[in-house]
């Protein structure tokens, strides 16, 4: 099995000064698999794939892309292997010096070297893909809406036909049919270019058309994983509590009430 | 609450003020690590030169015009009690040349420039922009420090050769026009005193501060957090921190240049 994994997290952790946001995070993605991971705000779901990209550097644990460990490679071992990623950040992080479409072109011109006609070719038609027209693509990111933002922020992830794509709540601010359209988006992905992902979703109804597995995040574990078909009889309260939205449960919100 | 210690105050100002040099170096060390291998990006410098230099322009013109002449005037008013008034090109030429072009043309592109740059880059680094950089492949480093030190270093010393320019002119206008000096021996008197080292010195001198005012403004927005007040603050940084580093080393370089005439 872990001969075919492409990504292997092996008891990661990760604390913020007292804080402790990873305590052990086991996962592993198989190749042109599509992972769901779902949990509640703040338990450290952006942190766990940031620590995968080398952004945040994780305390503890091993981190394996293809059977190699990228905590211990040199810098541009690591540079190398990133040129393999794509990332949707959960809050789009487009450049606001650069117009859309290079925004999207961006990774195939300084990355791939490409000349700037060819890739502005292949940005607008990215754009296409996630319901923006051309026009869009002489735009400022600063005059798109937030759900418009989170598209480019897509589009760009995608424009290199990476390897492995994480997508970082890729439905939050859309429309529900716009929401739908991203996550066929995100299922061609993974049939047509063969892509390893990893999405972070609070939208059941995504999570559920995206995934092959679903992983379950709780005060910094994995505290359940299975297929997309197991989660509807998981057996685990705080699964059941998380996937019905309810109030009440195991899981208690940290709110105050009056 | 225990009692103020001021020992302990004072080394622990003086250990955070070395880590905090520690940390500049390092900075300083990886940003030209990464002048030297490829690739470099020719159209930010030049976009860079342009956003320094161009747009400095208005700023360092009015300041080397103004200064100048309040320089003339004074010079003029002190040289009068010794029958003096004649040294007043000289003066003003060496002291804008050697001292006040370079010094406040600095000073006031740092104004302008480290702002702006700690608040560019301390937005990206807040908003992600930064991390994403990383994630397409593109080291922020060569991408965004080294075309700003690069464009500061060789825009500085032709904002200063211009500040140079229009200083004297500001002390020729009021010397010839208020204070009733001829003309024709102003240039003479001002061409006669300046040295070449003197304008040497001023270029180096601003290719100094140049390099002082990104690295101030790339570093304090590059390690920014928390927000808009992280962006706020490192701002603020950056320009009080140019400012010292500037007046430092022009200190230094006076000195060296010309500590050994007498
Ligand atoms: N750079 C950082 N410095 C300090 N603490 C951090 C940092 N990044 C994240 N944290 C903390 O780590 C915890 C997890 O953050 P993370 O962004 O991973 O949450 P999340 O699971 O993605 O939540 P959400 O669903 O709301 O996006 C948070 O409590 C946050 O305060
Ligand atoms: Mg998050």
């Amino acid at each position: 099995m872990s001969g075919l994994d492409k990504i292997v997290l092996k008891d990661v952790h990760k604390s913020f000064g007292p804080k402790t946001v990873l305590k052990s995070i086991n996962l592993a993605v198989p190749a042109g698999q599509s992972l769901v991971v779902i949990g509640g705000s703040g338990t450290g779901k952006s942190v766990m794939l940031k620590s995968v990209l080398g952004l945040i550097k994780p305390d503890a644990g091993e981190i394996m892309i293809d059977g190699e460990n990228v905590l211990t490679m040199s810098r541009s071992e690591r540079r190398e292997v990133l040129t393999r990623f794509g990332m949707l950040f959960q809050g789009a992080a487009l450049f606001d010096s650069l117009p859309v479409w290079e925004n999207v072109a961006f990774g195939l011109i300084q990355g791939k070297g490409m000349d700037r006609k060819e890739a502005q070719d292949i940005a607008i038609e990215k754009l296409r893909r996630v319901g923006l027209s051309p026009d869009v693509g002489n735009l400022s990111p600063s005059e798109l809406s937030g759900g418009m933002q989170k598209r480019v922020g897509l589009a760009r992830a995608i424009a290199a036909e990476p390897e492995i794509i994480f997508f970082d709540e890729p439905t939050t601010g859309l429309d529900p049919i716009m929401a739908d359209v991203i996550n066929d988006l995100i299922v061609e992905c993974v049939k047509d270019l063969g892509a390893t992902t990893i999405s972070i979703t609070h939208d059941m109804a995504s999570a559920r058309k995206i995934a092959d597995r679903i992983a379950m995040i709780y005060h910094g574990e994995i505290i359940w994983e299975g297929t997309r078909d197991e989660i509807d009889r998981s057996g685990n309260d705080y699964v059941d509590q998380f996937i019905h939205g309810r109030a009440h449960g195991p899981i208690q919100m940290e709110v105050l009430k009056p | 609450m225990r009692p103020f210690n001021p020992f302990a105050a004072i080394g622990r100002m003086v250990l955070g003020t070395l880590a905090e040099l520690g940390r500049l170096s390092l900075f300083a060390g990886q940003a030209l690590g990464g002048l030297v291998n490829p690739p470099i990006y020719w159209r930010l410098i030049l976009q860079q030169m342009w956003v320094i230099g161009y747009n400095s322009l208005p700023v360092i013109g009015l300041t080397a015009l103004f200064t100048g002449a309040a320089l003339a005037q004074q010079i003029y008013v002190g040289g009068s009690r010794f029958n003096a008034e004649s040294v007043v090109p000289g003066v003003v030429v060496i002291a804008i040349v050697r001292e006040l072009g370079p010094v406040l043309g600095g000073l006031m592109v740092a104004g302008r420039v480290s702002s702006a740059m700690a608040a560019e880059l301390g937005t990206m680094r807040v908003t992600e922009q930064i991390d994403a950089l990383t994630t397409l492949s593109t080291d922020p480093f060569k991408y965004l420090i080294v075309p700003r030190l690069v464009a500061a270093v060789v825009t500085l010393p032709m904002l200063v050769l211009i500040a140079n320019i229009i200083g004297v002119l500001g002390g020729y206008i009021i010397g010839t026009g208020r204070l009733g000096l001829n003309p024709g021996t102003y240039l003479q008197v001002t061409v006669d005193f300046l040295e070449k080292s003197d304008v040497y010195s001023s270029l180096v001198k601003a290719a100094v501060f140049g390099f002082f005012i990104a690295l101030m403004g790339s570093y304090h927005g590059y390690f920014s957090r928390g927000g808009a007040q992280g962006v706020g603050k490192a701002t603020t940084n950056a320009v009080v921190s140019a400012f010292i580093a500037i007046l430092l080393s022009n200190l230094i370089i006076t000195v060296i240049v010309f500590g050994g005439r007498g």
